[in-house]
């Protein structure tokens, strides 16, 4: 077990969003989050990177309360957020490296390789707003490929991609679970995970119960 | 501090893509120079008269105008959120984006008062004081303005409240300031003023990133 979420309570603009909502994601396994728009998935997701305190409940990492190895429970995650955090002034290159310098945990393979790896080699030089939307999301998805971290948590990681990129990136998340990782994510998408079923959580149902 | 030589490195880089940032404090501050002796009295014994203070209140909202966008751009393209959830020294970080800051706002500022003394006829003698009152004076303004900033980051339209936020906060730094260039002026000794300028600095210095810090966190999480 990696994470585990205990008697989850949040609420948003008086609108009770999940109450004694408790779940665990385990290792080499892939959870989505579904519901509606507005059913609070980013809330959730944001919740669980602690980007969130608008909620009361429990979370442990690894057996231990989060708060207490916060500083761990970081080094051993990524977060791709519904905000790819990517500078429009800057190349994908300089864009990474700088994403590198605020994660060391993103050393798996050489920036280089990762912007081949989504398809932006002959772009390392042009400014993010030069490329297209897709192409800006590439950018911050080629954090994924470098990625050493054992938990990702995803927010709609494939608005805008084609459909070539879309099944490169379940294709990656199939081997970093078969490497022993764990992912959750949301998306819209219906998610074809090679040789994994993905364990769904109904963020419709939780609200009702 | 290899991470602080990097979001430095970084911060930099991006205002060298938008020169328009540095170019925006420094007009602000020669504009007030140049209009000021127009709309009141070109007379040289009333402008050296008011040259301390009216230096040191464009200075002040020079810096005041351009402190907004500290974090305004990151918090919009989620790179915030990103550095947040990062493991690395939010300290450190938020340090070199204060330093980038004050580079393109009071540093540059201190490096053209001379002229602008110049043309407020300000005694010679007052040049040395007025140029070390900016070099102490202003990074204590970045980094309380940089206070203002992280609490109004998520407000749509924050820069109302960031005036008046941060500008109590400046109240002393301005006295002590114009103090230091007024003294200099008529010849008397600076060091006190410049004593009491750089024991703000290195005052706000220690507690102030702190308080960014935790206001970031307030903006992004609630």
């Amino acid at each position: 077990m990696t994470l585990e979420v205990k008697n989850l309570f949040c609420e948003r603009d008086e609108r009770v969003l999940f109450a004694n909502f408790s779940f665990q994601i385990n290792t080499a396994e892939v959870v989505q989050v579904i519901g509606q728009n507005g059913s609070g998935k980013t809330t959730l997701l944001r919740i669980l990177c602690g980007l969130s305190d608008a909620y009361t409940g429990e979370l442990f990492w690894r057996g231990k309360a989060l708060d207490e190895v916060r500083e761990q429970y970081y080094q051993s995650m990524l977060y791709v957020g519904h905000l790819a955090g990517v500078k429009g002034a800057l190349t994908p290159e300089e864009n990474l490296q700088w994403m590198v310098q605020l994660d060391k945990g993103l050393n798996k393979c050489s920036i280089a390789d990762a912007l081949k790896s989504v398809g932006l080699f002959g772009f390392e030089d042009v400014p993010c707003h030069s490329l297209s939307a897709g192409q800006q999301r590439r950018v911050g998805l080629a954090r994924l490929y470098l990625s050493n971290a054992p938990l990702w948590i995803l927010d709609e990681p494939f608005t805008a991609l084609d459909k070539k990129g879309v099944s490169e990136k379940e294709a990656l998340i199939a081997s970093h679970v078969h490497e022993g990782g764990s992912v959750i994510l949301t998306t819209h998408h219906d998610l074809m995970i090679p040789g994994k079923t993905v364990r769904p959580i109904n963020l419709d149902e939780v609200a009702l119960a | 501090m290899s991470f602080f030589f990097a979001a430095l490195k970084r911060d930099l880089l991006l205002v060298f893509r938008h020169r328009n940032d540095i170019i925006n404090p420094l007009a602000f501050f020669l504009m007030v120079a140049v209009l000021f002796p127009l709309g009141v009295s070109p007379e040289p014994s009333f402008l050296s008269d008011v040259a301390s203070g009216v230096i040191w209140v464009a200075a002040l909202l020079a810096c005041l105008l351009s402190v907004d966008g500290i974090f305004r751009t990151d918090y919009d393209d989620g790179s915030l959120e990103q550095m947040l959830v990062s493991s690395e020294s939010l300290y450190a970080l938020v340090l070199a984006k204060v330093f980038s800051h004050w580079l393109i706002s009071g540093f540059c500022l201190a490096l053209i008062s001379p002229l602008v003394a110049m043309m407020f006829f300000l005694p010679e003698q007052g040049y040395f004081a007025l140029v070390m009152s900016l070099l102490l004076g202003t990074p204590t303004l970045s980094l309380m303005g940089a206070i203002g900033a992280a609490l109004t980051v998520a407000l749509r339209k924050g820069g109302v409240l960031i005036s008046l936020l941060v500008l109590p906060l400046y109240i002393p730094v301005l006295i002590f300031g114009a103090g230091t260039v007024q003294a200099g002026a008529m010849g008397l000794s600076i060091q006190g003023y410049l004593a009491l300028l750089g024991a703000i600095l290195v005052f706000s210095l220690m507690f102030a990133p702190f308080a960014i810090v935790a206001a970031l966190k307030i903006s992004v999480r609630s």
